[in-house]
Protein backbone atom coordinates (compact mmCIF):
# COMPACT_ATOMS: atom_id res chain seq x y z
CA UNK A 1 0.00 0.00 0.00
CA UNK A 2 1.16 3.79 -0.52
CA UNK A 3 2.01 6.47 1.61
CA UNK A 4 -1.46 8.52 1.49
CA UNK A 5 0.95 11.91 2.12
CA UNK A 6 3.95 11.15 -0.77
CA UNK A 7 2.25 8.63 -2.80
CA UNK A 8 5.36 7.08 -3.63
CA UNK A 9 6.77 5.22 -0.72
CA UNK A 10 5.72 1.95 1.05
CA UNK A 11 3.29 2.57 4.18
CA UNK A 12 4.33 1.13 6.97
CA UNK A 13 2.46 3.71 9.55
CA UNK A 14 -0.89 2.49 9.89
CA UNK A 15 -3.35 5.41 12.11
CA UNK A 16 -6.39 6.52 12.66
CA UNK A 17 -6.36 9.57 14.27
CA UNK A 18 -9.49 11.72 16.03
CA UNK A 19 -9.22 15.38 14.86
CA UNK A 20 -11.80 17.53 15.42
CA UNK A 21 -14.26 15.36 16.02
CA UNK A 22 -13.53 13.43 12.26
CA UNK A 23 -12.00 10.19 12.07
CA UNK A 24 -8.84 10.32 9.64
CA UNK A 25 -7.04 7.31 8.82
CA UNK A 26 -3.50 7.46 7.55
CA UNK A 27 -1.33 5.09 5.94
CA UNK A 28 2.09 6.91 5.82
CA UNK A 29 5.88 5.70 4.47
CA UNK A 30 8.66 6.29 7.36
CA UNK A 31 9.34 9.52 6.48
CA UNK A 32 6.16 11.17 6.09
CA UNK A 33 5.41 9.46 9.79
CA UNK A 34 8.44 10.85 11.15
CA UNK A 35 7.20 14.70 9.63
CA UNK A 36 3.92 14.41 11.46
CA UNK A 37 5.71 13.37 14.41
CA UNK A 38 4.21 9.84 14.77
CA UNK A 39 6.51 7.60 17.02
CA UNK A 40 8.23 5.16 14.35
CA UNK A 41 11.20 3.23 14.89
CA UNK A 42 12.84 6.09 13.27
CA UNK A 43 11.48 8.61 15.90
CA UNK A 44 12.50 6.18 18.93
CA UNK A 45 13.98 9.30 20.85
CA UNK A 46 10.87 10.64 21.45
CA UNK A 47 9.54 7.67 23.45
CA UNK A 48 10.74 6.79 27.06
CA UNK A 49 11.43 3.55 25.58
CA UNK A 50 13.46 5.13 23.17
CA UNK A 51 15.29 7.61 24.84
CA UNK A 52 16.01 4.86 27.39
CA UNK A 53 17.18 2.70 25.11
CA UNK A 54 19.36 5.38 22.55
CA UNK A 55 20.98 6.14 26.08
CA UNK A 56 21.63 2.59 26.72
CA UNK A 57 23.48 2.09 24.03
CA UNK A 58 25.57 5.44 24.02
CA UNK A 59 26.76 4.16 27.42
CA UNK A 60 27.66 0.94 26.51
CA UNK A 61 29.51 2.57 23.27
CA UNK A 62 31.86 5.21 25.43
CA UNK A 63 32.46 2.08 27.70
CA UNK A 64 30.60 3.58 30.38
CA UNK A 65 30.69 1.84 34.33
CA UNK A 66 28.11 -0.95 34.20
CA UNK A 67 26.38 -2.07 37.62
CA UNK A 68 28.31 -4.96 39.34
CA UNK A 69 27.17 -8.22 38.01
CA UNK A 70 26.54 -7.44 34.67
CA UNK A 71 29.23 -9.40 31.51
CA UNK A 72 31.32 -6.46 30.45
CA UNK A 73 29.96 -7.84 26.95
CA UNK A 74 26.87 -6.77 27.76
CA UNK A 75 25.35 -10.14 26.94
CA UNK A 76 22.29 -12.06 28.93
CA UNK A 77 24.66 -15.11 29.88
CA UNK A 78 21.31 -17.58 28.97
CA UNK A 79 20.34 -16.37 25.65
CA UNK A 80 22.83 -13.88 24.45
CA UNK A 81 20.88 -11.13 23.91
CA UNK A 82 22.52 -7.59 24.26
CA UNK A 83 21.23 -4.35 24.95
CA UNK A 84 21.35 -3.60 21.48
CA UNK A 85 19.26 -6.32 20.46
CA UNK A 86 16.79 -4.92 22.84
CA UNK A 87 17.42 -1.65 21.36
CA UNK A 88 16.32 -3.05 18.03
CA UNK A 89 13.74 -4.71 18.63
CA UNK A 90 11.89 -3.22 22.02
CA UNK A 91 11.98 -7.09 23.03
CA UNK A 92 13.42 -9.12 25.99
CA UNK A 93 15.28 -12.14 24.82
CA UNK A 94 14.35 -14.51 27.75
CA UNK A 95 13.68 -14.52 31.63
CA UNK A 96 16.81 -13.85 32.72
CA UNK A 97 17.49 -10.70 30.29
CA UNK A 98 15.35 -9.02 33.72
CA UNK A 99 18.23 -9.84 35.65
CA UNK A 100 20.98 -8.96 33.83
CA UNK A 101 19.48 -5.94 32.76
CA UNK A 102 18.03 -5.20 35.80
CA UNK A 103 19.33 -2.16 37.29
CA UNK A 104 18.40 -0.30 33.65
CA UNK A 105 15.08 -2.01 33.22
CA UNK A 106 13.88 -0.89 36.50
CA UNK A 107 14.05 2.39 35.41
CA UNK A 108 12.56 1.68 32.21
CA UNK A 109 9.64 0.09 33.85
CA UNK A 110 9.16 3.13 36.35
CA UNK A 111 9.03 5.42 33.53
CA UNK A 112 6.70 2.96 31.40
CA UNK A 113 4.02 2.13 34.52
CA UNK A 114 4.91 4.85 37.24
CA UNK A 115 6.93 1.65 39.24
CA UNK A 116 8.78 -0.86 39.30
CA UNK A 117 7.15 -3.29 41.79
CA UNK A 118 4.87 -6.24 41.10
CA UNK A 119 1.89 -5.81 43.32
CA UNK A 120 -0.32 -8.26 41.97
CA UNK A 121 -0.64 -12.29 42.51
CA UNK A 122 2.30 -13.64 43.19
CA UNK A 123 3.44 -17.06 41.57
CA UNK A 124 5.35 -20.14 43.00
CA UNK A 125 6.32 -22.53 40.22
CA UNK A 126 5.44 -26.08 40.70
CA UNK A 127 7.25 -27.80 43.13
CA UNK A 128 8.01 -24.65 45.26
CA UNK A 129 5.90 -25.23 48.38
CA UNK A 130 4.17 -21.86 48.87
CA UNK A 131 4.58 -21.06 52.46
CA UNK A 132 8.68 -21.26 51.58
CA UNK A 133 8.47 -18.78 49.18
CA UNK A 134 6.38 -16.72 50.94
CA UNK A 135 9.28 -16.61 53.70
CA UNK A 136 11.77 -16.01 51.39
CA UNK A 137 9.99 -13.48 49.93
CA UNK A 138 9.36 -11.74 53.50
CA UNK A 139 13.03 -11.75 53.69
CA UNK A 140 14.05 -10.04 50.78
CA UNK A 141 11.75 -7.40 51.33
CA UNK A 142 13.10 -6.54 54.84
CA UNK A 143 16.38 -6.92 53.27
CA UNK A 144 15.28 -4.38 50.53
CA UNK A 145 13.83 -1.99 53.17
CA UNK A 146 16.65 -1.91 55.32
CA UNK A 147 19.33 -0.91 52.19
CA UNK A 148 16.28 1.53 51.24
CA UNK A 149 16.24 2.72 54.84
CA UNK A 150 20.03 3.11 55.39
CA UNK A 151 20.23 5.00 51.28
CA UNK A 152 17.10 7.29 52.27
CA UNK A 153 14.92 5.93 49.25
CA UNK A 154 12.39 7.09 51.77
CA UNK A 155 9.48 6.71 48.95
CA UNK A 156 10.84 3.27 47.91
CA UNK A 157 10.95 2.49 51.65
CA UNK A 158 7.19 2.99 52.72
CA UNK A 159 6.29 1.61 49.31
CA UNK A 160 8.55 -1.68 50.65
CA UNK A 161 6.92 -1.56 54.20
CA UNK A 162 3.30 -1.69 52.52
CA UNK A 163 3.97 -4.67 50.42
CA UNK A 164 5.17 -6.32 53.74
CA UNK A 165 2.38 -5.53 55.53
CA UNK A 166 0.12 -6.94 52.57
CA UNK A 167 1.93 -10.10 53.57
CA UNK A 168 2.21 -10.62 57.24
CA UNK A 169 -0.59 -8.33 58.07
CA UNK A 170 -1.04 -4.80 59.93
CA UNK A 171 0.75 -6.70 62.95
CA UNK B 1 -11.92 -24.99 5.70
CA UNK B 2 -12.22 -25.41 9.35
CA UNK B 3 -15.56 -26.27 10.71
CA UNK B 4 -16.27 -23.42 13.22
CA UNK B 5 -19.38 -24.97 14.40
CA UNK B 6 -17.41 -27.22 16.58
CA UNK B 7 -17.00 -24.18 18.78
CA UNK B 8 -19.64 -23.54 20.79
CA UNK B 9 -22.21 -22.11 19.70
CA UNK B 10 -19.97 -21.48 16.85
CA UNK B 11 -17.40 -20.03 18.69
CA UNK B 12 -19.48 -16.73 19.42
CA UNK B 13 -21.43 -17.24 22.53
CA UNK B 14 -19.65 -13.83 23.55
CA UNK B 15 -21.48 -11.92 21.02
CA UNK B 16 -24.97 -13.43 21.77
CA UNK B 17 -26.30 -10.31 23.30
CA UNK B 18 -27.09 -11.89 26.47
CA UNK B 19 -24.59 -9.79 28.87
CA UNK B 20 -24.66 -7.45 31.01
CA UNK B 21 -25.33 -3.48 29.56
CA UNK B 22 -25.24 -5.70 25.74
CA UNK B 23 -27.05 -2.88 24.41
CA UNK B 24 -23.60 -0.65 24.21
CA UNK B 25 -21.08 -3.14 25.03
CA UNK B 26 -20.58 -6.14 22.67
CA UNK B 27 -17.76 -8.27 24.48
CA UNK B 28 -15.42 -8.06 27.47
CA UNK B 29 -12.11 -9.46 27.05
CA UNK B 30 -9.00 -9.99 29.18
CA UNK B 31 -5.75 -11.47 28.56
CA UNK B 32 -2.82 -13.00 31.03
CA UNK B 33 0.33 -12.83 29.11
CA UNK B 34 2.87 -15.27 30.49
CA UNK B 35 6.05 -17.31 29.58
CA UNK B 36 7.49 -20.46 30.24
CA UNK B 37 10.77 -20.18 32.62
CA UNK B 38 12.47 -22.88 30.83
CA UNK B 39 12.85 -21.63 26.77
CA UNK B 40 13.88 -18.24 25.37
CA UNK B 41 11.60 -15.50 24.38
CA UNK B 42 9.90 -15.58 21.00
CA UNK B 43 12.15 -13.28 19.41
CA UNK B 44 15.11 -15.90 20.59
CA UNK B 45 13.60 -19.08 19.59
CA UNK B 46 13.43 -21.43 17.16
CA UNK B 47 11.30 -24.02 15.43
CA UNK B 48 12.16 -26.98 18.34
CA UNK B 49 11.92 -24.70 20.91
CA UNK B 50 8.01 -23.53 19.44
CA UNK B 51 7.20 -27.15 19.50
CA UNK B 52 8.32 -28.00 22.91
CA UNK B 53 6.42 -25.34 24.30
CA UNK B 54 3.31 -26.56 22.61
CA UNK B 55 3.91 -30.27 23.57
CA UNK B 56 4.41 -28.72 27.34
CA UNK B 57 1.56 -26.48 27.20
CA UNK B 58 -1.07 -28.91 25.13
CA UNK B 59 0.27 -31.46 28.07
CA UNK B 60 -0.54 -29.67 30.89
CA UNK B 61 -3.67 -28.52 29.33
CA UNK B 62 -5.23 -31.47 28.91
CA UNK B 63 -5.13 -32.23 32.99
CA UNK B 64 -7.38 -28.88 33.25
CA UNK B 65 -10.89 -28.49 33.53
CA UNK B 66 -10.62 -24.96 32.10
CA UNK B 67 -8.84 -26.72 28.70
CA UNK B 68 -9.28 -30.70 28.91
CA UNK B 69 -11.48 -30.74 26.30
CA UNK B 70 -10.38 -28.00 24.03
CA UNK B 71 -9.87 -27.62 20.35
CA UNK B 72 -6.35 -27.18 18.93
CA UNK B 73 -5.53 -25.60 16.00
CA UNK B 74 -2.28 -25.67 14.16
CA UNK B 75 -2.42 -21.96 12.78
CA UNK B 76 0.98 -22.70 10.78
CA UNK B 77 -1.17 -26.01 9.66
CA UNK B 78 -4.16 -23.98 8.38
CA UNK B 79 -5.03 -22.16 5.04
CA UNK B 80 -4.67 -18.13 4.91
CA UNK B 81 -8.71 -18.01 4.86
CA UNK B 82 -9.05 -20.30 8.13
CA UNK B 83 -6.92 -18.05 10.05
CA UNK B 84 -8.57 -14.89 8.67
CA UNK B 85 -11.94 -16.42 10.12
CA UNK B 86 -10.34 -16.77 13.45
CA UNK B 87 -9.24 -13.29 13.49
CA UNK B 88 -12.60 -11.93 12.81
CA UNK B 89 -14.16 -14.03 15.44
CA UNK B 90 -11.45 -12.17 17.79
CA UNK B 91 -10.08 -15.66 19.23
CA UNK B 92 -6.50 -14.67 17.59
CA UNK B 93 -4.59 -11.47 17.06
CA UNK B 94 -3.34 -10.20 13.69
CA UNK B 95 0.25 -11.17 14.59
CA UNK B 96 -0.33 -14.72 15.46
CA UNK B 97 -3.03 -15.46 12.08
CA UNK B 98 -0.44 -13.63 10.60
CA UNK B 99 -2.69 -11.89 8.00
CA UNK B 100 -1.06 -8.77 7.67
CA UNK B 101 0.23 -8.09 3.66
CA UNK B 102 3.67 -9.78 3.32
CA UNK B 103 3.44 -10.99 6.90
CA UNK B 104 3.56 -15.08 7.55
CA UNK B 105 1.89 -17.23 10.15
CA UNK B 106 5.22 -17.94 12.84
CA UNK B 107 5.88 -21.66 12.83
CA UNK B 108 4.44 -23.05 15.70
CA UNK B 109 1.66 -20.55 16.22
CA UNK B 110 -1.27 -22.55 17.93
CA UNK B 111 -4.73 -21.64 19.29
CA UNK B 112 -6.71 -23.47 22.11
CA UNK B 113 -10.28 -22.51 23.17
CA UNK B 114 -12.54 -24.35 25.04
CA UNK B 115 -15.75 -22.49 25.81
CA UNK B 116 -15.22 -18.79 26.54
CA UNK B 117 -11.47 -19.27 27.67
CA UNK B 118 -8.48 -20.11 25.29
CA UNK B 119 -5.01 -19.99 25.02
CA UNK B 120 -2.79 -18.38 21.80
CA UNK B 121 0.67 -20.12 21.95
CA UNK B 122 3.52 -18.71 20.38
CA UNK B 123 2.53 -15.23 19.71
CA UNK B 124 4.62 -12.58 20.83
CA UNK B 125 4.63 -14.45 24.64
CA UNK B 126 4.63 -17.94 24.74
CA UNK B 127 0.75 -18.19 25.98
CA UNK B 128 -1.44 -15.53 25.59
CA UNK B 129 -4.80 -16.94 28.47
CA UNK B 130 -7.59 -15.32 27.24
CA UNK B 131 -11.17 -15.22 28.41
CA UNK B 132 -14.06 -13.82 26.42
CA UNK B 133 -17.67 -12.64 27.48
CA UNK B 134 -20.88 -11.66 25.74
CA UNK B 135 -21.50 -7.66 27.24
CA UNK B 136 -20.06 -5.82 30.10
CA UNK B 137 -18.36 -8.14 32.60
CA UNK B 138 -14.89 -7.79 33.85
CA UNK B 139 -15.68 -9.87 36.73
CA UNK B 140 -16.54 -13.08 35.75
CA UNK B 141 -14.05 -12.63 32.50
CA UNK B 142 -11.01 -12.36 34.76
CA UNK B 143 -12.56 -15.17 37.02
CA UNK B 144 -12.19 -17.46 34.12
CA UNK B 145 -8.71 -16.66 33.11
CA UNK B 146 -7.67 -16.43 36.73
CA UNK B 147 -9.29 -20.28 37.01
CA UNK B 148 -7.07 -21.26 33.92
CA UNK B 149 -4.12 -19.14 34.73
CA UNK B 150 -3.90 -20.93 38.14
CA UNK B 151 -4.62 -24.23 36.64
CA UNK B 152 -1.65 -23.99 33.93
CA UNK B 153 0.89 -22.32 36.60
CA UNK B 154 0.26 -25.57 38.55
CA UNK B 155 1.58 -27.72 36.19
CA UNK B 156 3.99 -25.32 34.12
CA UNK B 157 6.96 -22.96 35.25
CA UNK B 158 6.21 -19.57 34.26
CA UNK B 159 8.86 -17.16 33.57
CA UNK B 160 8.08 -14.68 37.34
CA UNK B 161 10.42 -12.19 39.24
CA UNK B 162 10.01 -11.70 42.90
CA UNK B 163 10.09 -7.94 41.73
CA UNK B 164 8.64 -7.26 38.31
CA UNK B 165 6.53 -9.89 38.78
CA UNK B 166 5.35 -11.81 35.43
CA UNK B 167 7.96 -11.59 32.67
CA UNK B 168 7.24 -10.83 29.02
CA UNK B 169 8.83 -10.30 25.94
CA UNK B 170 7.85 -6.82 25.75
CA UNK B 171 8.14 -4.52 29.06
CA UNK B 172 4.85 -2.61 28.39
CA UNK B 173 3.08 -6.08 29.12
CA UNK B 174 5.47 -7.08 32.74
CA UNK B 175 3.79 -7.83 35.94
CA UNK B 176 0.45 -8.53 35.89
CA UNK B 177 0.35 -9.37 32.26
CA UNK B 178 -2.95 -8.46 31.82
CA UNK B 179 -4.60 -6.39 29.47
CA UNK B 180 -8.39 -6.09 30.22
CA UNK B 181 -10.52 -4.89 27.14
CA UNK B 182 -14.04 -3.63 26.29
CA UNK B 183 -15.79 -3.70 23.14
CA UNK B 184 -18.46 -0.50 23.16
CA UNK B 185 -20.49 1.13 20.57
CA UNK B 186 -20.19 5.14 21.02
CA UNK B 187 -22.11 6.08 17.93
CA UNK B 188 -23.97 9.11 20.23
CA UNK B 189 -20.63 10.58 21.66
CA UNK B 190 -19.45 10.69 17.82
CA UNK B 191 -22.28 12.15 16.66
CA UNK B 192 -22.26 15.07 18.92
CA UNK B 193 -19.00 15.68 18.59
CA UNK B 194 -17.66 14.43 22.15
CA UNK B 195 -15.84 11.35 21.57
CA UNK B 196 -12.46 13.13 21.25
CA UNK B 197 -12.57 14.77 24.80
CA UNK B 198 -13.80 11.51 26.19
CA UNK B 199 -10.78 9.58 24.44
CA UNK B 200 -8.38 12.29 25.62
CA UNK B 201 -9.72 12.28 29.14
CA UNK B 202 -9.02 8.18 28.92
CA UNK B 203 -5.58 8.60 27.61
CA UNK B 204 -5.03 10.98 31.48
CA UNK B 205 -6.10 8.26 33.50
CA UNK B 206 -4.15 5.64 32.16
CA UNK B 207 -6.47 3.85 29.93
CA UNK B 208 -6.20 4.00 25.69
CA UNK B 209 -8.16 3.09 22.70
CA UNK B 210 -8.00 0.43 19.47
CA UNK B 211 -10.34 -0.71 16.77
CA UNK B 212 -12.73 -3.23 16.37
CA UNK B 213 -9.72 -5.76 15.95
CA UNK B 214 -7.47 -5.10 18.83
CA UNK B 215 -4.11 -4.07 18.18
CA UNK B 216 -3.11 -2.23 15.20
CA UNK B 217 -6.48 -2.28 13.79
CA UNK B 218 -8.87 0.53 12.04
CA UNK B 219 -11.66 2.36 14.30
CA UNK B 220 -15.19 1.03 12.30
CA UNK B 221 -18.90 1.30 12.74
CA UNK B 222 -18.12 3.76 15.93
CA UNK B 223 -16.41 0.53 17.48
CA UNK B 224 -14.18 1.41 20.15
CA UNK B 225 -11.86 -1.40 22.39
CA UNK B 226 -11.47 0.94 25.75
CA UNK B 227 -8.07 -1.02 27.85
CA UNK B 228 -5.75 -0.54 30.20
CA UNK B 229 -2.13 0.56 29.54
CA UNK B 230 -0.41 -0.20 32.39
CA UNK B 231 0.37 -3.65 33.76
CA UNK B 232 3.09 -3.05 36.52
CA UNK B 233 2.27 -1.08 39.96
CA UNK B 234 -1.56 -2.21 40.28
CA UNK B 235 -2.78 -5.59 41.90
CA UNK B 236 -5.44 -7.18 39.09
CA UNK B 237 -8.52 -5.81 41.06
CA UNK B 238 -7.28 -2.33 40.90
CA UNK B 239 -6.28 -2.52 36.89
CA UNK B 240 -9.96 -4.28 36.64
CA UNK B 241 -11.76 -1.70 39.09
CA UNK B 242 -10.06 1.38 37.32
CA UNK B 243 -11.24 0.61 34.08
CA UNK B 244 -14.43 -0.53 34.94
CA UNK B 245 -15.33 2.57 36.66
CA UNK B 246 -13.97 4.35 33.84
CA UNK B 247 -16.14 2.38 31.28
CA UNK B 248 -19.60 2.97 33.21
CA UNK B 249 -18.54 6.57 33.05
CA UNK B 250 -18.04 6.26 29.29
CA UNK B 251 -21.61 4.81 28.99
CA UNK B 252 -23.23 7.35 31.06
CA UNK B 253 -21.89 9.74 28.43
CA UNK B 254 -22.97 7.97 25.62
CA UNK B 255 -26.36 7.81 27.55
CA UNK B 256 -26.52 11.19 27.75
CA UNK B 257 -25.05 12.02 24.19
CA UNK B 258 -28.38 10.06 22.79
CA UNK B 259 -30.88 12.08 24.92
CA UNK B 260 -29.53 14.73 23.68
CA UNK B 261 -29.84 13.94 20.39
CA UNK B 262 -33.10 12.87 20.76
CA UNK B 263 -34.20 15.49 22.04
CA UNK B 264 -32.74 18.53 20.12
CA UNK B 265 -32.47 16.79 16.66
CA UNK B 266 -35.10 13.95 16.79
CA UNK B 267 -35.74 14.19 12.83
CA UNK B 268 -32.42 14.50 12.03
CA UNK B 269 -31.50 11.16 14.25
CA UNK B 270 -34.54 9.52 13.34
CA UNK B 271 -33.52 10.17 9.48
CA UNK B 272 -30.01 8.79 10.03
CA UNK B 273 -31.07 5.64 11.55
CA UNK B 274 -33.65 4.66 9.21
CA UNK B 275 -31.18 5.77 5.86
CA UNK B 276 -28.94 3.35 7.56
CA UNK B 277 -31.94 0.30 7.93
CA UNK B 278 -33.54 1.11 4.67
CA UNK B 279 -29.99 1.14 2.62
CA UNK B 280 -29.30 -2.47 4.24
CA UNK B 281 -32.56 -3.49 3.54
CA UNK B 282 -32.15 -3.12 -0.15
CA UNK B 283 -28.86 -2.38 -1.03
CA UNK B 284 -27.34 -4.70 -4.10
CA UNK B 285 -24.02 -4.14 -3.22
CA UNK B 286 -22.00 -3.39 -0.12
CA UNK B 287 -18.42 -3.31 1.12
CA UNK B 288 -17.75 -4.53 4.77
CA UNK B 289 -16.20 -1.11 5.43
CA UNK B 290 -19.84 0.13 4.75
CA UNK B 291 -22.13 -2.39 5.97
CA UNK B 292 -20.17 -1.86 9.25
CA UNK B 293 -21.37 2.01 9.20
CA UNK B 294 -24.73 1.00 8.46
CA UNK B 295 -25.24 -1.38 11.22
CA UNK B 296 -24.09 0.72 13.50
CA UNK B 297 -26.98 3.49 12.32
CA UNK B 298 -29.36 0.61 12.76
CA UNK B 299 -28.00 -0.17 16.02
CA UNK B 300 -28.12 3.08 17.26
CA UNK B 301 -32.21 3.22 16.19
CA UNK B 302 -32.30 -0.30 17.93
CA UNK B 303 -31.32 0.92 21.55
CA UNK B 304 -33.10 4.54 20.92
CA UNK B 305 -36.13 2.15 20.23
CA UNK B 306 -36.66 3.53 17.25
CA UNK B 307 -36.12 0.79 15.19
CA UNK B 308 -38.18 -2.20 16.19
CA UNK B 309 -37.88 -4.82 13.00
CA UNK B 310 -34.95 -6.08 14.32
CA UNK B 311 -33.24 -6.92 17.37
CA UNK B 312 -29.75 -6.86 19.04
CA UNK B 313 -28.98 -10.84 18.57
CA UNK B 314 -29.63 -10.31 14.49
CA UNK B 315 -27.67 -7.36 14.44
CA UNK B 316 -24.49 -8.96 16.04
CA UNK B 317 -25.03 -11.98 14.00
CA UNK B 318 -24.60 -9.39 11.19
CA UNK B 319 -21.65 -8.03 12.34
CA UNK B 320 -20.05 -11.54 12.47
CA UNK B 321 -21.23 -12.96 9.34
CA UNK B 322 -20.74 -10.29 6.71
CA UNK B 323 -16.87 -9.92 7.42
CA UNK B 324 -14.86 -11.21 4.56
CA UNK B 325 -13.84 -14.95 5.68
CA UNK B 326 -17.21 -15.19 7.44
CA UNK B 327 -18.84 -14.16 4.63
CA UNK B 328 -16.82 -16.43 2.18
CA UNK B 329 -17.34 -19.01 4.06
CA UNK B 330 -21.03 -18.98 4.79
CA UNK B 331 -21.34 -18.28 0.28
CA UNK B 332 -18.56 -21.25 -0.53
CA UNK B 333 -16.45 -18.52 -2.22
CA UNK B 334 -12.60 -17.33 -1.70
CA UNK B 335 -12.34 -13.97 0.57
CA UNK B 336 -11.34 -12.19 -2.41
CA UNK B 337 -14.33 -13.26 -4.69
CA UNK B 338 -14.95 -10.27 -6.94
CA UNK B 339 -18.90 -10.83 -6.22
CA UNK B 340 -18.40 -10.82 -2.88
CA UNK B 341 -19.68 -6.98 -2.17
CA UNK B 342 -23.58 -8.41 -3.97
CA UNK B 343 -23.54 -11.38 -1.79
CA UNK B 344 -22.91 -9.50 1.21
CA UNK B 345 -25.84 -6.90 -0.02
CA UNK B 346 -28.30 -10.33 -0.63
CA UNK B 347 -27.17 -11.91 2.76
CA UNK B 348 -28.08 -8.88 4.48
CA UNK B 349 -31.40 -8.38 2.91
CA UNK B 350 -32.48 -12.07 3.56
CA UNK B 351 -31.77 -11.65 7.00
CA UNK B 352 -32.95 -8.18 7.80
CA UNK B 353 -36.52 -9.37 5.80
CA UNK B 354 -36.13 -12.97 7.99
CA UNK B 355 -36.16 -10.75 10.97
CA UNK B 356 -38.59 -8.38 10.22
CA UNK B 357 -41.45 -11.47 9.03
CA UNK B 358 -40.65 -12.57 12.69
CA UNK B 359 -41.14 -9.79 14.60
CA UNK B 360 -44.02 -9.66 13.15
CA UNK B 361 -43.91 -6.06 10.98
CA UNK B 362 -43.18 -4.81 7.81
CA UNK B 363 -41.58 -1.59 7.08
Amino acid sequence: MRCTQCHEREAVVFLTQIAQDQVIKLHLCERCAAEKGVETTASLGKTPVGTFLASMGKGLESGAALPAGIDPSGACPTCGATLSDFRESGRLGCAECYRTFETALRDLLRRLHGSSRHLGERYAPPGAPAAESEAARVAQLRDQLRVAVETESFELAAELRDQLRSIVGEG
Amino acid sequence: MIDLSLLPDGGMAWLDASGPGSHLVLSTRIRLARNLATYTFATRNNLADREAILRDVLQAARETVSLRNALNFRLDQLERVDRQLLHERHLISRELAGIEESATVRSGAALLVQDRVGVMLNEEDHLRLQGLRSGFDLEVAYQEVDRLDGELGQRLPFAFHSEFGYLTSCPTNVGTGLRASVLIHLPGLVLTKEISKVLQGLAQVGLTFRGLYGEGSEVVGNFFQLSNQTTLGKTEKELLDHLGKMVRQVIEYEEQARAVLLRDVPTIIEDKVWRAYGLLRHARSVSFDETMNLLSGVRLGVGLGLVDQCGMYALNKLLVHTQPAHLAALEGVRPEDPDLSVRRARFVRALLEDEAGRRGQSP
